[in-house]
């Protein structure tokens, strides 16, 4: 475990911005941020070809947040991987910011795709596939889809799609923390068999715990070495994660802590860390 | 103004044309490419086509994707489908991060015919105009259309262009230069000013010979350009004429005669009327048949061109 150490550190620090940037603009989304902190991790510090002076560089590979609402969680990885300065965290959701609500490629750079209406993200992913391919690059391009977000009927158009156009320069994670607005995604719209659904759809599927580092790289390890078929990745995770009272708790899927919570939650995470 | 050819099959053989010069222009389908007749550049070039089966809001955000990896993908399909079925990923993957997809769609309006009201789109120039960062541009020909082709893929950014399905007549010549934001007047008069778009220019023509006849000097301009709108052009002719007719094959709610309006009221008032579909959805026919019965000829032109004359 100890191995993975730095990429938990930085996680931590994902989780602590998520938590000090939802305080500070009284609004957001930390559960389904906090849920896939560790993913995140692994991509931005120790999977993915980036260079945050060349946003723009053709050879990057790239990552499509679907579930847009967990922007504090894709800011706080650009940020920390050097694409602007975490200073600018704290601008999150105020007028003039670039760090919107929701994504805006327009604006911040190392955003590939603006999103945040759901379903909507694997599309754009596929296209930069068939565009790295066309142009016969090796990137890669990495999609983190929502467990309520796969309910969308565009996910499955698209999940056709990848798998018709082989796309074997993709991989999705499906961040299944299980909770959704409504409540437990199995009460509101159940999306099980979730793995025989992707599976008849032509992909490859691996099914990990999305808090254990050794199988998040292992898997993306895995993915590497599948040719012809795109990879998903379903990770079991905590909607929460990292602080106690937000755990399993579907309230802080839309809802930002006040400042005496963000205070116990950042002496959480230190604690961890 | 003998000679016919479908604005869809200008379509498919300037993208062809395109397809040589440029190698970065792609073509995505959904089932459709030998109606809207973007076949013709799958065959040349079947590395760059994507057909994308039945799955519209797939396929946008598809040339969403492609156009952020550097590619230019023109995005063909039924107008009905292309702009209400995939709206919200037109709004949100595309025109909202402003990435550079063109949507050519063709079977545009109540000239698709038999196929009846659930393929004939009226609303489609409403719904794209109200995008921000949308330009929108509607050809009168086979000529101009294959144009726009070469236009829409040399500006950077999200285009509509609106395509026909039965041939047209053909009103230019290959000397004829369309510019995007520009109207071209094709005729000038005093009396009345007819302002079209798409099929409905031809019909303008018509109904200006007509008027001529009855001593009425009729000015015409094809406002092809619909977003954006060429302002300057409309408004001289507001001010010479002192009234103003649209006609478009579209709903009157929302399409050329609303962008019109919109303009004239806030800038120069004159008596005005909009000739087009009267907030009805279409119905099974021949082309011919339905534009009598939705009143888009140039005798409605040239009847509604009198009632404005006499409001001056």
């Amino acid at each position: 475990m100890s191995d993975y150490q730095h990429l938990r550190d930085k996680a931590q620090t994902l989780r602590r911005h998520i938590v000090e940037m939802t305080a500070a603009a009284g609004s957001g989304h930390p559960g389904g941020s906090l849920s896939a902190a560790d993913i995140v991790s692994v991509l931005y510090f120790e999977e993915m070809r980036l260079d945050p002076d060349r946003p723009d560089w053709p050879e990057r590979d790239r990552f499509v947040l679907s579930k847009g609402h967990a922007a504090p969680l894709l800011y706080a990885a650009l940020a920390e991987r050097g694409f602007f300065l975490v200073e600018e965290l704290k601008s999150l959701r105020k007028l003039g910011s670039r760090l919107q609500g929701h994504p805006d490629a327009k604006h911040l750079p190392g955003v590939e795709m603006s999103t945040g209406s759901l379903g909507q993200g694997l599309s754009a992913a596929n296209g930069m596939a068939l565009a790295a391919k066309l142009d016969k690059l090796d990137s890669r391009v990495y999609v983190l889809l929502g467990d309520g977000e796969i309910q969308e009927g565009q996910v499955w158009e698209a999940a056709m799609a990848a798998a018709h156009y082989r796309l074997d320069n993709l991989v999705a994670f499906l961040d299944y923390n299980g909770l959704q607005i409504d409540g437990p995604v199995d009460e509101v719209m159940s999306v099980e068999p979730v793995a025989d659904k992707w599976r008849a759809f032509g992909w490859h599927v691996i099914e990990i715990d999305g808090h254990d580092y050794g199988q998040i790289i292992n898997a993306l390890e895995e993915a590497r070495g599948v040719s012809s078929k795109p990879t998903i990745i379903i990770a079991r995770t905590v909607k929460g994660k990292g602080v106690s009272f937000m755990e399993n708790e579907v309230g802080w899927h839309g809802s930002a802590p006040n400042s005496e919570e963000a205070e116990k939650a950042l002496a959480e995470l230190i604690e961890e860390a | 103004m003998s000679e016919k050819i479908a604005t869809r099959e200008a379509y498919g053989k300037a993208l062809v044309e395109l397809g040589r010069k440029n190698k970065d222009v792609v073509v995505l389908d959904a089932d459709l490419s030998k109606s809207t007749k973007t076949a013709l550049f799958a065959r040349e070039f079947p590395e760059r086509f994507f057909d994308m089966g039945i799955a519209e809001q797939n396929m946008m955000g598809t040339a969403a994707g492609l156009a952020l990896g550097g590619k230019i993908p023109f995005v063909s399909s039924f107008a009905v489908f292309a702009t209400g079925r995939a709206f919200e990923q037109v709004r949100n993957s595309i025109c909202y991060p402003r990435l550079n997809v063109k949507i050519a769609a063709t079977h545009a309006g109540i000239t698709v015919g038999e196929d009846g009201g659930s393929h004939q789109s009226i609303e489609d120039i409403a719904v794209m105009r109200a995008l921000p960062n949308m330009t929108v541009i509607v050809p009168a020909d086979a000529v101009e259309a294959a144009q726009a082709v070469t236009a829409i893929a040399e500006m950077e950014g999200p285009c509509y262009l609106r395509l026909g399905r039965p041939k047209v007549p053909v009103i230019y010549d290959n000397d004829y230069r369309f510019r995007i934001g520009r109207a071209h007047v094709l005729r000038e008069g005093r009396d009345v000013a007819i302002v079209a778009c798409g099929i409905m220019v031809a019909q303008a023509l018509a109904a200006a010979e007509k008027l001529e006849e009855n001593g009425v000097s009729a000015t015409v301009i094809n406002a092809a350009s619909i977003k954006p709108l060429d302002e300057e052009t409309i408004l001289k002719a507001a001010a010479e004429t002192g009234a103003v007719i649209t006609a478009e094959e579209h709903n009157i709610i929302g399409g050329l005669g609303s962008a019109v309006a919109e303009l004239l009221v806030e800038h120069r008032p004159v008596p005005m009327k909009r000739v087009g579909i009267t907030d009805k959805f279409g119905e099974s026919g021949s082309p011919d048949e339905l534009m009598k019965h939705f009143g888009l000829t140039a005798e409605n032109i040239v009847a509604a061109a009198q009632e404005v004359i006499a409001r001056k």
